[in-house]
């Protein structure tokens, strides 16, 4: 196990761990970055979604061997302790319940809006496709994407809570 | 050193568990809330005056807060250092910063936010300076802790509003002395003390301390607000955690990280109440990352400790790559080997025979001879699983004598006296600290695996973070009963209901009713139907451990209901809403017994009532919709909730549906949060969409077949319709919405395909009968 460099965050980071440990625990239990999480460990759920070069993919299915390109996290996506539009308008927006998804869900939308800067509802449709969300969140979640898209939302209903 | 029993047979332990679950329920769902002044105030007085006098032990209470996890609660401020309690719930620093403390788990059910909006209401807190933290889990301070059955908000209700209502007398109190003024010339409000005559002001900041030197009024003698009166209440307020969660802060049970922590996974028999024979502990524990590896006996309840093999590791991955090479013997005798397909051929058997016994309400027989049209039905559903999408975790440290835990469970107050008595040691030295947890939905009323991280913490030096693996979740769930039903119900000449025979097949766990969340509920409706009216149920056995799930016994129940009642109706040829209406408002005496006690939110015909026509008024029933189109509805009161839903979709030729619409009308009472409602019924709904749709547990030879999300589809983004939500406010007294907001979409959603096709669904999930969303 060498010593692996990722560029995590826009920071090189050196982590001891077996070749094959998925990015995900990477993250979490060496890095201590938490806000990446475990769901299922075989693609299915998106909790583990981080942005690669810009694109979502699931952290659980990456060794740490593997793991190249510039990685983004929930923690690195605000800049200089601005929240990105995505997350501001998650939070404007009310979108979570338990919350535990919401990361993954917010990395998804933001590499979403970047493929698509004015997505239609079945580009949210495939773009969102990889991110289960239990607790059932995707009326607010669709408003959310249409929203940071400075579209106006097609859905009823507007949420529009004050933090 | 841990104190575990040996096993006893698993049978009697499945029955412990079982008995011990549905008394869980029985209690929430027997609830009762008092008025305003009720009796139950004396106990709430006191400890209000407990908590500010108190002093020591309060202060001790806030020493033991989460910030240990350091980590847990990442940027958790600090109490200032002149930070003054005023009672168990409110905190104030002298920069005028109120504190507030939300004492049930937050499961994504938005308690933390709502409880906090609560007191806030009454003490006049301004909300942009409000902090909300999670109370210490005590349930001598703070009474019940447990979220389940959408009770949280009932029972809090008076209780963190006379928290907030007598804090800000005492305040105003502090005011009032310190102007030389009477505390009737002062009002507060958004944090200040205006004495009203000469305009003077003073911020709880600058009065807390002087207030908690008042004495702690009567809180009967306080007036409390008048809905029109609410400044916070009802508005659309975002969750005070969601700073955090936008930006990954490590918030939930999962996140918790200790220095020198390990990692452990708990590995039980696929066949629940198996027991470990051998194991090859000693090649497991020479891998790489692994720490150790032994074994537990565990008590053999399901809701403790079953049997199995520990691994304990350097980090999660190490441990779960360790389990794939886990070789375990097991011993099966006594364990499950249950097998559903067996299991529905039974049930068609037993359904042949008249059911013994019977409880007959009226002439049954009578009524059903001179009925003018009799339909017979058989309804049947799958077991389900919770599949919350945080998997089971607990972190556990033994040091000094004390169990100390971090867990995301919804009933962390029980977990107290549970892992005292397993541990054998006192419950004084048990600490539990409440995580946020990332789903609930009755999965986490068990505290099976904070048990097992307790047990494990015992036998590890220093603080060890037991992980499921989602595969663990799916094999050891309380899972959602199956249950099938043979139905009869008669209409007289007129197309009113006269006769109802409900035969239910279901399982138990031992004994002679059903297992948990599989019978029937009787302070639901509807439960019985008709002025005659036979109830019978046959009980097959099931090793599988049974519970509660969002919604217990009416997320099946009503759907049977609410979809035969349609079956009716069609048969008499009326139109369904006229139809239900004049069912809800026939004469309740027969079945009123046991369903609202005095103090519970009963069944209220008008509100039924009320909610219903909505429903119809919002979605434009009795609109013309072209062919292959339909449109269906639903009434149900469950867990003090009544709710309406209307579901309009068309079917294709390959059974296809497509949503357009789905409208909820719901009557809790006063609404906490706007947005956080309006949030919970479209999750509530899409969830039951998902579940009535394509989620199946199949059992054979006792073990679970589906292993993870792969073979069990909840439903995704693409097939999410979009819901409108509509709340009647009232004055009556709040009910919870997590649950009550579920149950009117599977009948809904099966009527309205009727409508569409003429097809009734009898079986759930629909993708047995074909259909997909
Ligand atoms: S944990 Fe990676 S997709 Fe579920
Ligand atoms: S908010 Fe709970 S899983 Fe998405």
């Amino acid at each position: 196990m060498p010593p692996y460099k990722l560029n995590i965050n826009k920071k090189t980071v050196s982590v001891d761990a077996v070749d094959d440990m998925p990015l995900l625990w990477v993250l979490r239990d060496v890095l201590d970055l938490k806000g990446t999480k475990y769901g299922c460990g075989v693609s299915e759920c998106g909790a583990c979604t981080v942005l690669i070069d810009g694109r979502s993919v699931r952290s659980c299915q990456i060794a740490v061997s593997e793991a190249q390109g510039a990685i983004t996290t929930i923690e690195g996506l605000a800049e200089n302790g601005k929240l990105h539009v995505v997350q501001q308008t998650w939070v404007d927006l009310d979108v979570a319940q338990c919350g535990y998804c919401q990361g993954g869900q917010i990395l998804s939308a933001v590499a979403l809006l970047t493929a698509h800067p004015q997505p239609t509802d079945a580009e949210i449709d495939t773009g969102m496709s990889h991110n289960l969300c239990r607790c059932a969140t995707y009326n607010r979640i669709r408003e959310a994407i249409h929203h940071a898209a400075g579209m106006k939302s097609a859905a009823k209903g507007d949420a529009h809570a004050g933090a | 050193m841990p104190v575990l029993e040996t096993p006893s047979t698993y049978a009697e332990k499945l029955a412990e568990y079982d008995a011990g679950m549905q008394a869980l329920v029985a209690e929430i769902r027997g609830v009762t809330v008092p008025a305003a002044t009720g009796a139950s105030n004396m106990g709430r007085r006191s400890f209000l005056k407990k908590a500010v006098f108190a002093g020591g032990g309060l202060a001790l209470l806030f020493t033991l807060d989460t910030r240990r996890a350091r980590a847990a609660e990442g940027e958790a401020p600090e109490p200032h250092a002149e930070t003054t309690t005023l009672n168990a719930f409110v905190r104030i620093a002298p920069d005028n910063t109120v504190t507030l403390y939300s004492k049930g788990p937050e499961i994504g059910q938005g308690i933390k936010t709502a409880f906090a909006l609560i007191i806030a209401e009454e003490l006049d807190a301004d909300w942009k300076t409000v902090v909300v933290e999670q109370a210490p889990v005590n349930p001598k301070v703070y009474g019940s802790q447990s979220a389940g059955g959408s009770t949280s908000i009932p029972r809090g209700w008076d209780q963190l509003r006379q928290a907030g209502a007598t804090a800000r007398a005492m305040l105003i109190g502090a005011a009032a002395k310190q102007w030389g003024v009477p505390a009737a010339e002062c009002t507060a409000s958004e944090s200040v003390v205006t004495h009203k005559p000469s305009g003077r002001r003073l911020t709880y900041g600058a009065v807390a301390t002087a207030a908690a030197k008042e004495e702690v009024p009567d809180a009967k003698t306080l007036p409390l607000k008048a809905r029109a009166d609410y400044k916070l209440m009802g508005k659309r307020i975002g969750g005070v955690d969601n700073a955090k969660i936008v930006t990954g802060k490590p918030i939930f049970g999962i996140d918790v990280q200790m220095p020198g922590m390990v990692y452990a996974n708990y590995t039980k028999c696929p066949a629940i109440g198996g027991k470990v024979k051998s194991a090859n502990l000693d090649e497991i524990r020479k891998l790489p990352g692994v720490v150790d590896a032994f074994l537990l006996d565990g008590t053999g309840n399901p809701a403790e400790v079953m049997p199995g093999v520990a691994i304990i590791g350097q980090n999660t991955w190490a441990v779960f790559k360790a389990k794939a090479a886990l070789k375990v013997e097991w011993d099966e005798t006594g364990a499950s080997q249950d097998s559903l397909t067996a299991a529905a051929a039974k049930a068609k058997e037993i359904s042949a025979k008249p059911p013994t016994p019977q409880t007959n309400t009226g002439d049954v027989d009578a009524a059903f001879a001179s009925g003018a049209k009799v339909v017979e039905a058989s309804y049947e559903y799958a077991m389900v699983s919770h599949q919350q999408l945080e998997p089971e975790n607990s972190t556990g440290w033994w040091h000094d004598g004390v169990m100390e835990l971090w867990t995301p469970s919804q009933t962390a107050d029980r977990g107290i006296s549970q892992v005292a008595k397993l541990l054998g040691i006192a419950e004084e030295k048990v600490t539990i600290h409440q995580m946020r947890a990332g789903g609930g939905f009755g999965r986490r009323l068990s505290n099976d695996y904070l048990c097992e991280a307790a047990a494990i913490a015992m036998k590890v030096k220093g603080p060890v973070k037991l992980q499921w693996m989602r595969e663990d979740d799916f094999a050891y769930d309380f899972f959602r009963a199956p249950g099938f039903h043979y139905l009869k119900g008669a209409v007289d000449k007129s197309g009113k209901l006269t006769a109802f025979q409900n035969h239910l097949v279901s399982f138990t766990a031992g004994g002679d009713r059903p297992v948990s969340g599989g019978g029937r509920s009787n302070n639901s409706f509807p439960t019985d139907m008709a002025p005659s009216t036979r109830y019978a149920v046959s009980l097959m056995p099931l090793k599988i451990p049974c519970g509660s799930m969002r919604a217990p016994t009416d997320n099946t129940q009503m759907w049977v209901a609410g979809s035969f009642l349609h079956e009716l109706s069609v048969a008499a040829g009326r139109d369904h809403v006229e139809f239900l209406l004049e069912w809800i408002n026939r004469p309740l005496a027969p079945v009123e017994a046991g369903r609202g006690g005095e103090g519970r939110i009963g069944f209220d015909p008008k509100r039924a009532a009320g909610v219903l026509k909505l429903a119809a008024e919002k979605a434009g029933w009795g609109k013309k919709l072209s062919p292959g189109q339909g449109m269906g509805i639903a009434f149900s009161f469950a867990y003090g909730g009544h709710v309406a839903e209307a579901v309009e979709l068309s079917v294709d030729e390959k059974k296809k549906i497509t949503i357009h619409n789905i409208v909820a009308v719901a009557d809790i009472g006063p609404v906490v949060n706007m947005s956080s409602a309006e949030n919970q019924v479209q999750g509530g709904i899409i969830d039951g969409l998902s579940t009535v749709m394509g989620l199946e547990i199949e059992v054979e030879k006792g073990r679970i077949q589906q292993t993870n999300f792969d073979g069990y589809p909840i439903l995704r983004m693409k097939a999410a319709p979009k819901v409108e939500v509509h709340f009647i406010q009232s004055d009556f007294r709040p009910s919870g919405l997590g649950e009550p907001c579920l149950p009117p979409l599977a009948p809904a959603l099966g009527n309205a395909i009727f409508a569409a096709t003429g097809q009734r669904v009898r079986t759930m999930p629909f993708k047995r009968a074909g259909y997909s969303i």
